[in-house]
């Protein structure tokens, strides 16, 4: 593995160790899980007795490393909700999650690359009007809005997909627009004008000079040249759809990471919580350290520069 | 033909034109709320429950945008919600804005271990999704509008932090600093006076992108029921609100969306605008 990404990857595991250590900071803000998981009206020594069990009776710090050393073990606890190990409760959610984030992702790459580099070859014309147009209103749009906008028009209107929930590819088609609204605008953006940008260097011009036809051009030296950026921006857009998914299948139903983590938020379900976001910012560096990888294959400078 | 032509060279500047004109339109009209005329917005009629817009060519009706389900005049609330959403978004700007400036002048002029540990506060704030990071801290300290700002400002310190760095990276080594430097200026001074104003241009930019995502962060925490809580009137709570009638009245949940668009819509293109105004390299575009 060359230098630069050992070094990416134990800036990666900081970051996760970050992340984790805010969130079982934050839980122990949001109120007593001893509180929570007694019935009304439980006596002091009830409460007592839980807290030792949970073990929230030690000194602070003390709960924080022992948290740490289980977490690094994958052992988040038992949901208080679902009374199974929480990590187990957050990973059956994942499948739903990633399908969800992959086809997003790949409408978003698919249609706003094509759109972007559309627009940047055809630059002046009425198609570049359209796709800038359109790009804007489509980053302008709030995800939870649109998906409530779809189900008004495609469920309830003319009744082509159902309102939510999961099984069938029925299910499946809003939210993937819903969620592949911004990241598509996005990257047409990025696309069009990282193009724009590569079309006015000097190796471009000299492939016309020796006499490319315009397609080997676009392929072969503007498209992979424009593509640096666009990745780059693809890998935070992959976390965030991960993330940010958790609105999505909040207005669809979809029984994702996201919206378990919602879901346990309200019901200050601690080990829930920090383990699916431990998964989700997991995820994160991981695709990242993707990316970085990709680079090195797209462009040799940053290989040799490595 | 000549007009057509220069329409499409000005194009940027046309849409920004629009965007701060539309802008301006919404802060006017936030700002002159109250003073309207309008029926009060928390106030229900449930004689008038979820009537359909009576705005049309001839004039604006009694409920141009139709009612709520609870009676409650939705014109009125969007712009009361409108104060809301711009007092909220901008005060955490500005707030995420100076710590992040003031962070990335520190790391980036002292570099060694401020700028290390910057860095990889930067990483763990990129891996944490700002939805999920935003619900926890609204959920730990409640949803106040002291916490909902300080919470949108940590979710947005970052982008000002990394760019501020990155600009005072080159900007410590050009002459004039030097010079000040070697004139026996101090850090403060030669951070504040000199450093300072020559990094602030793309701060404006991040400042308008910034202002943009932090509307729609607000609307999502109080589509979820952790914004602002009623009886004050927020977008995100209406749309929440909306989606039971969604069949019945579509009216509630499509007009303050449409607001919430052509909000961010309008920050949007001012962005653009004043990036490619700043930026001499997009100039041709």
């Amino acid at each position: 593995m060359p230098r630069h990404l050992t070094s990416r990857l134990g800036e990666g595991l900081i970051a996760i160790w970050g992340v984790v250590t805010i969130v079982f900071v934050v839980s122990r803000l949001l109120g007593d899980p001893a509180v929570l998981l007694l019935p009304i009206g439980a006596t002091e020594a009830q409460l007592q007795e839980l807290r030792t069990q949970l073990g929230l009776d030690q000194p602070l710090l003390r709960q924080y490393l022992t948290f740490l050393l289980h977490a690094v073990k994958g052992d988040f606890g038992q949901s208080f909700q679902f009374a199974r190990p929480a990590l187990d409760v957050v990973l059956e959610r994942l499948p739903a999650t990633a399908l969800l984030a992959g086809c997003a992702l790949t409408i978003g790459v698919l249609i706003g690359g094509l759109a972007g580099a559309l627009a940047a070859i055809y630059r002046g014309s009425a198609i570049e009007g359209l796709v800038l147009l359109v790009a804007l209103l489509g980053q302008a749009t709030p995800s939870f809005w649109l998906g409530i906008m779809l189900i008004l028009f495609f469920a309830v209107q003319l009744g082509w997909f159902p309102t939510g929930g999961y099984g069938e590819w029925q299910n499946l088609v809003l939210p993937s627009v819903t969620l592949a609204c911004f990241t598509t605008a996005s990257i047409a953006r990025l696309l069009r004008s990282s193009m724009l940008d590569v079309m006015r260097d000097d190796y471009v011009r000299t492939a016309y000079a020796k006499g490319l036809a315009p397609r080997r051009v676009y392929i072969w030296h503007v498209g992979r040249n424009s593509l640096i950026p666009v990745v780059t921006m693809t890998g935070i857009l992959a976390g965030e759809l991960l993330g940010g998914a958790a609105v999505t299948e909040t207005v669809f139903a979809w029984p994702g990471v996201g919206r378990l983590i919602v879901q346990a938020i309200e019901t200050k379900d601690f080990p829930v919580v920090q383990a699916g976001v431990a998964v989700v910012a997991t995820i994160f560096v991981a695709v990242n350290l993707l990316v970085d990888l990709l680079y090195t294959l797209i462009d040799p400078r940053i290989r040799q520069e490595s | 033909m000549r007009l057509l032509s220069f329409l499409h060279r000005q194009r940027a500047n046309w849409l920004g034109l629009l965007g701060a004109g539309l802008l301006i339109l919404l802060l006017a009209l936030a700002l002159a709320g109250p003073w309207l005329g309008l029926p009060d917005p928390t106030r229900g009629d449930l004689r008038a429950r979820m009537l359909a817009p009576t705005i049309s060519w001839f004039g604006l009706g009694a409920h141009p945008f139709g009612t709520d389900q609870l009676g409650r005049d939705i014109l009125s609330r969007i712009i009361a919600g409108s104060r809301v959403t711009l007092t909220i978004a901008g005060s955490a700007v500005i707030l995420g804005g100076i710590v992040g400036v003031l962070l990335g002048l520190v790391a980036g002029y002292f570099g060694g271990w401020y700028d290390r540990i910057l860095m990889r506060l930067v990483d763990i704030q990129l891996a944490f999704p700002l939805m999920l990071l935003a619900l926890l801290v609204v959920a730990a300290l409640g949803p106040s509008l002291h916490n909902l700002i300080a919470v949108l400002a940590l979710t947005s310190w970052v982008r000002y932090a990394r760019i501020v760095r990155a600009q005072v990276l080159t900007v410590r080594e050009r002459e004039f600093v030097q010079a000040a430097l070697a004139m026996g200026a101090g850090h403060a001074r030669l951070l504040l006076r000199h450093i300072l104003p020559n990094v602030l241009t793309p701060v404006f930019v991040v400042a308008t992108l910034e202002l943009a995502r932090t509307i729609v962060l607000e609307a999502g925490l109080s589509f979820l029921g952790l914004g602002i809580q009623p009886p004050s009137p927020s977008w995100g709570r209406m749309l929440a609100d909306g989606r039971t009638y969604i069949a019945s009245a579509w009216w509630i949940i499509t007009l303050p969306g449409l607001a919430l668009m052509l909000t961010v819509l309008s920050v949007n293109l001012l962005g653009d605008w004043l990036r490619d105004w700043l930026d001499p390299r997009a100039e041709r575009r």
